[in-house]
This record gives C-alpha cells, sequence and structure tokens, in this order.
C-alpha cells in the first residue's frame, strides 16, 4: 500500500482554495498512554486540524522545550514503542481520513531500518515525515525509500537558512516546507517573530509548496496573524500542555478540541 | 636526532594541525562514522566554524597567539613523568606519564578550549557555551572566558553538579553562570541536549564550545587538532627518554578527546598499540554502564554518526560510571573508525579496577589522579602486564584528582578516619 501524501497535498490545497490557512497540529504518541495519545488525535481532527503530526518520543530531544520534553518522558515510561506510533496513525487515519504525519529526530528511524519504517508507516496510511535533524545532505537514502513509498518528506528550515541552502532543501522536499518561526525549540511564546514572515517570503522565492509556519503558536490570534502570510500554522506545544495541565484524561480531550476549534476560527480569518 | 618527522617540527610551534592528512571528508565523515546531523537552525553556524577554523590554521597569527598561550597559560610543554614503584604492579613494563593534569586548570581540557576561545573571537561572538560531566571541561572554559572577558553559561547534570561540587564552585569563582540540568539521566548527554537547545536559540551571538570529540562535524577534527600537542609532545618525550617508540598509548575515552589527543602523531607509527579505556561501571554484564564501543552500535547522537549505547527502537540507554567524565553514550566518531579498521583497541575498565588504580598511583608515586585517568592507569596495569619486562608504554594522565576526593573518601571510607585498603 502506498503512503498519503497525495492526500497530504490535497488537503493542503483545498485550504489554500479556500482562502485560509490550513491548521496542522502535533501530539507525541504515547502520551499520556497509548490509547489516550489516540484519541487526543481524533479530538483535534474533531475540532478542526486539517493535518496531524504524530510525535515519535525520542530519549534525547535536542530540539524540543520542557513541554514536550516531558511528554515524550512520559510516554517513554509508559514503553510507547514504533508499533504503537504506527498503531495512533492508523487509528487516526481510518477514523477521519486525514492525513497523518510522524515527526521524530533520525535516530530511532535509522536503527529501525529506513525500509521498514517507511514501508510500515505507507502501510498503516501515514503521509510522510518530518526529521528535524536529518539535513537535507544525509538525506538521499531517506527520499529514495519515502518516494518508494508514497511518503512526503517535509523539511524543516529557519530564519538562519541563507538564500541558497533555501533553495537546495526545497528542491528536494515534498508535501510542504516547516519553517521555524523564530530560532529556538518547540514552546509556546508571546510572539511569533517578526522573523516568520521573511522566512516565508524567502521560501516561495524558490518552491511552489505550500510553507507552514511553526514553533511558538499557541492561540487564535497568534493562528490568525501567521494565516496571514503561511499556508499553514503548525502548533504542538499549546495541546501539549493542555493534555499536561488537564486534572484527567477526559479534561484533557475536552480541552485539545476546544483549543483545536479556536485555532480552526483563527486560521480562516486572516 | 631521531628520524622522528612530526617530533621535530615542534619546534616550530605546538599547535600543528593535522600533518598527516588524516582530515575527514568534507561531510565529515571518518569512514563510516561522523557528519552533520543538526537541525536546519544550526547549519549556518556550525559552517562559520569549520570556516573560521579552516582561515584560522592557515593564519600565523593565530597560531603564534594559541601557542604562546599553550606555553606561558598553560605551561606546556607538560611533563612525562617514569612511575617506576606503580609500574612494578605493571609486569614490570616500564610506564610514562604525560601529565596533562600539570596544565592550568588541572587537565587537558583547557588546550582546545584556548583555541575555541580565540575562534570565538575571531567570529566576534560574545557568549560562550558549554556542558561538563566532571566539571573539567567547564572550568576550563569558564577559565578561558575570563582571561577573553567573554560571558559564559555552563551546562551541567544535576547528578554532576553534586559529585563534582568543587568544580561548580570553581565555575562560579571564575565568574561562570552554572545550569544545573534536570532532564533525562541529569549527566553528560543531557547536559550537551540542554547546551544545544541554548545554542539554537542564541546563535547569533553565542559559541558552542564543544568539550570533546564528538558532535557535528566540524568539531570532532578540530577538537582532535587542538588536543594533538599531547601526543606530538609524548612522542618526542619518550624518545629522547626511552630512546625508542612505546608499546603502546593508552588513554581513557568518554568522548574521546584526552585519548584522540595522544594517539593522533602516533597513528603513523604501526607498531604502536592505541589503547582506550573505556569505563564499565559495574561491569557491562549488569547493564550499568558507560562502554561504548564494547557494547554499543552504531547509531547518531549529538550530531554525528559513531557508535552509541541504545536499544533496538534507537532510544538511547541511559549510562553509568563512577566517573562523571566518562559517563555518557557515545564516543568520538574518529575512535569508532579506529575501532572498525582495526588500528585502535578498545577494553573495558571497571568502576572498582578504576578506583584501586587511582589508589596504588597515589600511594606508590604521590600523584592522584582524575577518576577518569585512573581507567587508563587500570588498563596500562593489564597491558603493562600482558608486554611484560621488555614492555614501554606511555599512559595519559588527562587529569588530576582533586574533583574527586568526596566521591573518592566515600568509596574508600576515608571520612571514617580509616585509611583507605
Amino acid at each position: 500500500m502506498s503512503g498519503n501524501i497525495q492526500l497530504l497535498s490535497d488537503t493542503l490545497a483545498a485550504a489554500r482554495s479556500e482562502g485560509r490557512a490550513a491548521l496542522i497540529a502535533y501530539l507525541p504518541a504515547g502520551f499520556p498512554t497509548v490509547d489516550g495519545g489516540i484519541d487526543a488525535v481524533k479530538a483535534v481532527f474533531d475540532g478542526g486540524a486539517d493535518v496531524v503530526e504524530v510525535g515519535l518520543p525520542h530519549s534525547d530531544p535536542v530540539l524540543d522545550g520542557p513541554v514536550i520534553q516531558t511528554a515524550d518522558d512520559i510516554a517513554l515510561k509508559g514503553g510507547v514503542k514504533i508499533a504503537d506510533v504506527m498503531r495512533t496513525v492508523r487509528e487516526a487515519y481510518e477514523a477521519t481520513g486525514k492525513p497523518v504525519l510522524v515527526m521524530t529526530y533520525w535516530n530511532p528511524i535509522d536503527r529501525y531500518g529506513i525500509e521498514r519504517f517507511t514501508a510500515e508507516l505507507a502501510a498503516a496510511g501515514g503521509a510522510g515525515c518530518i526529521l528535524p535533524d536529518l539535513p537535507v545532505q544525509e538525506s538521499d537514502e531517506w527520499r529514495q525509500h519515502a518516494e518508494k513509498h508514497g511518503l512526503a518528506t517535509v523539511f524543516v528550515v529557519a530564519p538562519s537558512s541563507k538564500d541558497d541552502r533555501l533553495a537546495k532543501i526545497t528542491a528536494v522536499g515534498s508535501g510542504f516546507v516547516y519553517a521555524a518561526s523564530l530560532m529556538g525549540v518547540t514552546g509556546t511564546r508571546q510572539s511569533v517573530g517578526a522573523q516568520a514572515q521573511d522566512l516565508v517570503r524567502r521560501t516561495r522565492a524558490t518552491t511552489e509548496l505550500p510553507v507552514c509556519v511553526g514553533l511558538g503558536v499557541s492561540d487564535a490570534a497568534q493562528a490568525a496573524e501567521v494565516a496571514s502570510f503561511a499556508d499553514g500554522v503548525i502548533v504542538g506545544s499549546a495541546f501539549v500542555k493542555l493534555m499536561l495541565e488537564a486534572p484527567d484524561r477526559e479534561a484533557g480531550l475536552v480541552a485539545v478540541r476546544a483549543l483545536a476549534a479556536d485555532l480552526a476560527e483563527g486560521v480562516r480569518k486572516r | 636526532m631521531t628520524s622522528d618527522s612530526s617530533g621535530s617540527s615542534v619546534s616550530s610551534g605546538f599547535f600543528i594541525p593535522d600533518p598527516l592528512g588524516l582530515s575527514p571528508d568534507a561531510e565529515g565523515y571518518f569512514g563510516a562514522f561522523g557528519g552533520k546531523f543538526i537541525p536546519e537552525a544550526l547549519v549556518a553556524a556550525v559552517d562559520e566554524v569549520a570556516v573560521e577554523y579552516e582561515k584560522a590554521k592557515g593564519d600565523p597569527a593565530f597560531t603564534a597567539e594559541l601557542n604562546d598561550l599553550m606555553v606561558n597559560y598553560t605551561g606546556r610543554p607538560s611533563a612525562l613523568t617514569e612511575v617506576p614503584r606503580f609500574a612494578a604492579e605493571a609486569g614490570g613494563a616500564r610506564v610514562f606519564l604525560k601529565r596533562e593534569d600539570l596544565n592550568h586548570t588541572g587537565s587537558h581540557k583547557i588546550n582546545n578550549v584556548l583555541g575555541q576561545a580565540l575562534l570565538t573571537k575571531r567570529m566576534g561572538k560574545t557568549r560562550v557555551i558549554a556542558e561538563t560531566g566532571a566539571g573539567q571541561h567547564g572550568v576550563a572554559t569558564a577559565t578561558a572566558c575570563a582571561l577573553f572577558g567573554l560571558e559564559c553559561t555552563i551546562y551541567m547534570g544535576e547528578i554532576d553538579t553534586e559529585r563534582q561540587a568543587l568544580n561548580v564552585a570553581r565555575m562560579r569563582m571564575l565568574g561562570a553562570e552554572v545550569v544545573p540540568v534536570k532532564s533525562g539521566s541529569r549527566t553528560l548527554k543531557d547536559a550537551i541536549n540542554e547546551a544545544f537547545r541554548d545554542w539554537v536559540a542564541n546563535v547569533d551571538r553565542t559559541h558552542y564550545l564543544f568539550g570533546t570529540v564528538a558532535g557535528p562535524h566540524p568539531f570532532p577534527a578540530m577538537v582532535r587538532d587542538f588536543h594533538r600537542v599531547i601526543g606530538v609532545e609524548a612522542r618526542r618525550q619518550i624518545l629522547e627518554r626511552a630512546g625508542r617508540l612505546p608499546d603502546a598509548a593508552v588513554a581513557c575515552v568518554g568522548g574521546g578527546s584526552n585519548a584522540i589527543g595522544l594517539f593522533h602523531a602516533f597513528l603513523a607509527d604501526q607498531a604502536v598499540r592505541l589503547v582506550g579505556c573505556e569505563p564499565a561501571g559495574h561491569g557491562i554484564a549488569t547493564g550499568e554502564h558507560a562502554a561504548t564501543l564494547s557494547a554499543g552500535e552504531p547509531g547518531i547522537l549529538h550530531g554525528s554518526r559513531s557508535y552509541v549505547l541504545q536499544d533496538e527502537e534507537g532510544q538511547i540507554t541511559e549510562p553509568y560510571s563512577i566517573s562523571a567524565g566518562l559517563d555518557y553514550p557515545g564516543i568520538g566518531p574518529e575512535h569508532a573508525y579506529l575501532k572498525d579498521s582495526g588500528r585502535g583497541e578498545y577494553r573495558a575498565v571497571t568502576d572498582d579496577d578504576a578506583m584501586q588504580a587511582l589508589l596504588l598511583l597515589s600511594r606508590t608515586e604521590g600523584i592522584i589522579p582524575a577518576i577518569e585517568s585512573a581507567h587508563a592507569l587500570a588498563g596500562a596495569l593489564e597491558v603493562g602486564r600482558e608486554l611484560g619486562e621488555d614492555g614501554l608504554l606511555v599512559v595519559n594522565l588527562s587529569g588530576r584528582g582533586d574533583k574527586d576526593m568526596d566521591t573518592a573518601a566515600r568509596y574508600f571510607g576515608l571520612y571514617d578516619g580509616e585509611s583507605a585498603k
């Protein structure tokens, strides 16, 4: 079975044709439990997310701030395995028919085996991967397998990326481009930097791919602001934080569904 | 005169980057190991370090300033001390210690730190961050920052801030901010994670003064070059003192900086065995160890491909060693290359064997080594016994033991008023 890269592209194109940005949510698999994580993904889709990135937790998440680190710790202590990540992708996709990506660090995939990972992710109905510590010059083998299995390779670009580097990255990326709004790790911020708009402009100059902005976005007002210049708004830590702070699992699901609904309104107010 | 080509050129300066041409390739690979597995946000900064280092290497003013610091600040060359009473326990082989413990700040770490601090100035950056395990790299970095007027933040695992409290005080005395890291295993690897997070957020004005021969290219080659002086001096000194090359060069390996510093000048001397001593902790079979090359598998950690301690799904496993400086689940990529090529040999030394070697050197020679270095001493005792009376060893005494007195006192029961057994 081939992966759902086309579904991802179609979803982002549909948002564009509606004159709005797409809402992309991030949630780690296995947090607070595997089933609880699956319910959370379904809840954010239900609230209005267009795309979900499922995190494959890693022991050494060097690009994540304290919120996602804490969730990863909980998931790993709970014994989450790659098979659980695949199940999360499959159940979320089968329940909603919407595109589900995996976001993780490179070592788990390198260790698991690239062919095995991409084949299993495609079979689960996954749409692609975001691998923030796999730079473009190390990505040839991954991209061959991802392409073979119909999976998108979403690269991250940063405000520090120079124009020639942006061109090199977007030339081989697929699905969309993940533009980091600021220089830093994941986590909610008071404001999304002015750097984001400039980065989106410079990235668009190199590619037709949708450019979605992540890092720091946590509420509808910020989502609306980002939606005014980007094709998609990516929100992660704000969802995870709600689940960490919720008194129980049901309250957590209600909270993330409500936030997704708020943000979905935000991305339509560009 | 000897036929020693790399040793004879030492008179022209201490900092001699890679005259053997044993550089990684353009993407930073030593064979299958190395590379740059870094987030896009750091690509420009890491490339800047590589470009600036290439320029600095060819700049006589940079070399002159670094060599002046090595002589007049660090106190190089460091002594090569023969230790016959210790060697009596090493099968009667002759044992010489390369005394990096006598450097300013008490370990080899200052060699790399001064080089990178000068590079920081060249890049126009005003702030330095670093990780530290035992605190030796942190102390050396705080020292260089005081010397050059740079702002300094040191990340240190919370467990390590407790077992190396003296070094925490030293860093703070020198004006550095010390941040205890509470995530993960609360040791060296987590300190590196936190330093990377800081670097991503503050890269414009900050240099990450990485402390070992791991990390993304160019750090493994650059940090090695700054430590090559150890082996260059030792090679010349042993030829002068013993009239021949040693049978083995022995060093402890955590990330591997002091070991590669000693080994590198001997790489072309095929008859010289290069022996790295890894921390076996409570024994590899117990799972409580940090013997990355002996028990690890190839993987990616902290920006490069090398051997790492990991489970079957690529999660990094928590290492253990009594030595904070060796308590790390990775290893520099050049060591992985030396292991796989067979040029380097790596053996594992338990906590207990290291502590007995620490005691032995203290009692026989009046030198208290760092617990890290004691792993090399324990390995040297084994290699010496294997070689017998004709053997000749150079062992890197990478640091002094003052910082470890609390750990050693508890281990040997010295606080009870008893003498260690």
